[in-house]
């Protein structure tokens, strides 16, 4: 089949099982753009490229696949930046397909010319060139081979526009071979295996630490089997919010610098941890010497290269977590191991009761974390929350209970404000079934908010949970804690009317200023066709808290602002 | 040569923006090299880069497990100095105006196995290849006549075997 270079990247994508793509088009991808627009592929209109990135992001994280975001040469691909370093950082696999000006002009500073591959090669697990279009098939084969196995993550093709234009005899091979690439089997060593079983089977206070690795490799049920057979209760990291139905007796909830004290003092005692699928992240650990250091650790990853990196690890297992997990469990089975009760439990659940007073709202006014129970409360378990960063993100982390993997999106890693809209978006379209809300900051939302306008377009019915304490929040808590109080430029001011502004946009507005509203219109949300901004006025003051100050320990932590 | 002296060799592909990556994955990760090198192998289409970093072993173990994620790197293992042989090459211009200190300068250049590869009115270059402690000796010998100039290549190492990962 000779087709020009344009079309071949289509017909490999299809191949790839791609249904959508998220883009904005440009002049150095006019020819892809002619081909796309003969295909079934849907192409979803972003307006502004960083959103389609974190669409691309969100589409990937609910649906499990690679999520594929395309932009022009230049300034498209720059504004994909912040897209793919958040995929980066959380290893959510995206392919971002940016045009290049024509071979001739590379280098040569032509209009529209960026070095996209040189930009983003930090934040990508590859970026490549295309420089004929007989490469055009291995290299889109390549690029969802690298980012979707192993540890997962973005991968970045650069396309000349001359290169589209170019004629190539289409061969698309299932199997390529890249030299340096070895796709794990993820089996995990038997030697490391054995070594595991040994502390487990002799630990007192076992507990698992679940990162975001567990729902990457889609490992919550053998998690759940797994600590229920050895009676280990799991916190999680941000990340692995979901990993365990947060309502589980064994949950203890997210761990680290607003984590739950609970789970951050079940990490303090525990004597054997099994962290999987975590990179030890600083948010999560708080001050290295002080985490965890009454065990031994036994640490799951997939990547080698996060075993030791952060953490000094006892018994490595380069594993995927899912493999890892049953062989764990089938071990466990094996040799007749279990445990029916133990006084660590006792413990643990002494201390969620003991702090579960500390969580309730006291005080006037609309309580974020309420709000949150509320939500919890009304929508179904499958819905899929998103957040924007900051205070809303770290009230929805710590209050809003995860029931099913896949359903809590969030910019861990990066923390890239203006988030939760875009990846809303890509959720919606990854489960068009599934309500979405994106529970965002006034601030946040302010950065990504024009893509309202694609949700419209395309009849993409999510909804935004504005909690508008018109500031910088989270910075303006550091401040107030940290800071003496001097407010350095977190005060929004004149934040927009919200409800006008999606009014605007073509959506729906609805200011809430009643836990009764709150529900009324949550509940009507449900059945919205269109996309509903609800806009909530709380107050700046309002903390995240419990807090760990950072590189403090659990032991610093501040309950009351 | 003391122990926190590392070499590490890599076979990657020989195709543009590999040295790039790598390069760029040791400032990201903020690891500190002494030297690179890069050259041909006897497989077309595969080159070697030979780094040389000071640093502890977790250190170095982290740079080769994230050196090893990069798809072009194929293989990439340290290689112990007592099992490799490892050499590096100097030219170094030395100022000779004076006869006498001329013949002095060529002993010791003799001494080292060197070779004067150019010679002016007033200066010879010497050239010199071996481990870099050899180099370092001789630029300390030949210090006090004057350097004028100097390039080094860094180290190339061969692993008398080389082991996988
Ligand atoms: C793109 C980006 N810029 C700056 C920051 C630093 N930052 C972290 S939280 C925060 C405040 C977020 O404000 P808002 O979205 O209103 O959330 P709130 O904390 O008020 O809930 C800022 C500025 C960031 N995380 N991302
Ligand atoms: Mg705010």
């Amino acid at each position: 089949m000779r087709i020009l270079g344009a079309k071949a990247i289509v017909e490999a994508l299809k191949r790839e099982k791609v249904e959508v793509i998220f883009g904005i088009p440009g002049g150095a991808t006019i020819p892809f753009y002619d081909a796309l627009y003969d295909s079934d592929i849907r192409h979803i209109l972003a307006r502004h490229e960083q959103c389609a990135a974190h669409m691309a992001d969100g589409y990937a994280r609910v649906k499990g696949v690679p999520g594929v975001c395309t932009a022009t040469s230049g300034p498209g691909a720059t504004n994909l930046v912040t897209g793919i370093a958040t995929a980066y950082m959380d290893s959510s696999p995206v392919i971002a397909i940016t045009g290049q000006v024509p071979r001739s002009m590379i280098g040569k500073d032509a209009f529209q010319e960026a070095d996209i591959v040189g930009i983003v090669t930090p934040i990508t697990k590859y970026a490549f060139q295309i420089t004929s279009a007989s490469q055009i098939p291995d290299a889109i084969r390549t690029a969802f081979i690298i980012a979707n196995t192993n540890r997962k993550g973005p991968v970045l093709i650069d396309i000349p526009k001359d290169v589209q234009l170019e004629e190539v005899d289409f061969d698309y091979s299932e199997r390529i071979i890249i030299k340096g690439y070895v796709v794990r089997s993820g089996e995990p060593h038997p030697y490391s295996i054995k070594r595991a079983l040994g502390l487990i089977m002799n630990a007192e206070r076992p507990l698992i630490i679940a990162g975001g690795g567990v729902i990457a490799s889609n490992a919550s049920e053998e998690l759940i089997k797994f600590s229920e057979l050895i009676l280990a209760p799991v916190v999680t990291t941000l990340m692995g919010k979901g990993a365990i139905p947060e309502n589980h007796p064994l949950c203890l909830g997210m761990i680290g610098m607003h984590g739950r004290v609970e789970a951050n003092k079940a990490v303090e005692e525990a004597d054997v941890i099994i962290a999987i699928g975590t990179r030890f992240g600083d948010r999560t650990t708080g001050k290295l010497e002080e985490f965890a250091k009454n065990a031994r650790i036994i640490h799951i990853d997939i990547d080698p290269a996060e075993i030791g990196k952060n953490v000094k690890v006892d018994v490595p297992i380069v594993a995927d977590a899912k493999k890892a997990l049953s062989v764990l469990y089938s071990k466990l089975i094996e040799v007749g191991y279990s445990k029916k009760e133990s006084e660590w439990i006792k413990r643990v659940n002494y201390l969620k009761e003991y702090y579960a007073p500390n969580y309730e709202e006291k005080g006037e006014g609309l309580k974020p974390s309420k709000l949150m129970k509320i939500l919890r409360n009304i929508i179904p378990g499958k819905s899929i929350i998103t957040t924007g960063v900051g205070q809303n993100q770290m009230w929805a982390a710590l209050h809003f209970k995860v029931l099913e993997p896949r359903t809590f999106i969030t910019s861990g890693g990066l923390g890239a404000m203006g988030f939760g809209l875009p990846a809303a978006i890509g959720a919606k379209v990854a489960a068009p079934d599934r309500p979405v809300f994106d529970i965002d900051g006034d601030g946040s939302f302010l950065m990504t908010e024009q893509d309202l306008a694609t949700a419209v377009s395309e009849a993409i019915p999510i909804t935004v949970i504005i909690l508008r304490n018109k500031a910088l929040g989270m910075v303006r808590q550091w401040q107030c804690l940290f800071c003496n109080k001097r407010y350095a430029y977190t005060d929004l001011g004149n934040t927009p009317d919200f409800v006008k502004l999606a009014e605007a946009y073509g959506a729906e507005g609805i200011r809430v200023e009643s836990y009764e509203e709150f529900e009324t219109v949550i509940r009507r949300s449900l059945n919205a066709e269109m996309p509903v901004v609800i806009d909530i006025p709380i107050s700046p003051d309002e903390k995240v808290l419990p807090m760990i100050p950072p590189g403090g320990s659990y032991k610093e932590v501040i309950w009351y602002g | 040569m003391v122990n926190d002296f590392h070499i590490i060799s890599a076979l990657v592909e020989d195709k543009p923006g590999v040295l790039f990556r790598v390069t760029s994955l040791i400032r990201r990760r903020n690891f500190n090299i002494n030297t690179i090198t890069v050259g041909a192998t006897e497989k077309e289409g595969i080159s070697r880069i030979t780094l040389t970093m000071r640093g502890d072993e977790k250190t170095v173990e982290q740079l080769i497990k994230q050196l090893s994620k990069i798809p072009d790197v194929i293989k990439i293992s340290e290689v112990k100095p007592e099992e490799s042989v490892y050499r590096e090459l100097a030219i170094i211009r030395v100022s000779a105006e004076d006869p006498l200190k001329r013949s002095d300068i060529i002993n010791y250049v003799n001494v080292f196995r060197g070779r004067i590869v150019d010679v002016s009115k007033d200066s010879l270059t010497i050239e010199i290849i071996g481990r870099p402690t050899k180099i370092n000796a001789f630029i300390e010998i030949i210090k006090g006549f004057g350097i004028i100039e100097m390039a080094r290549t860094g180290i190339v190492a061969l692993p008398r075997k080389l082991k996988t990962e």
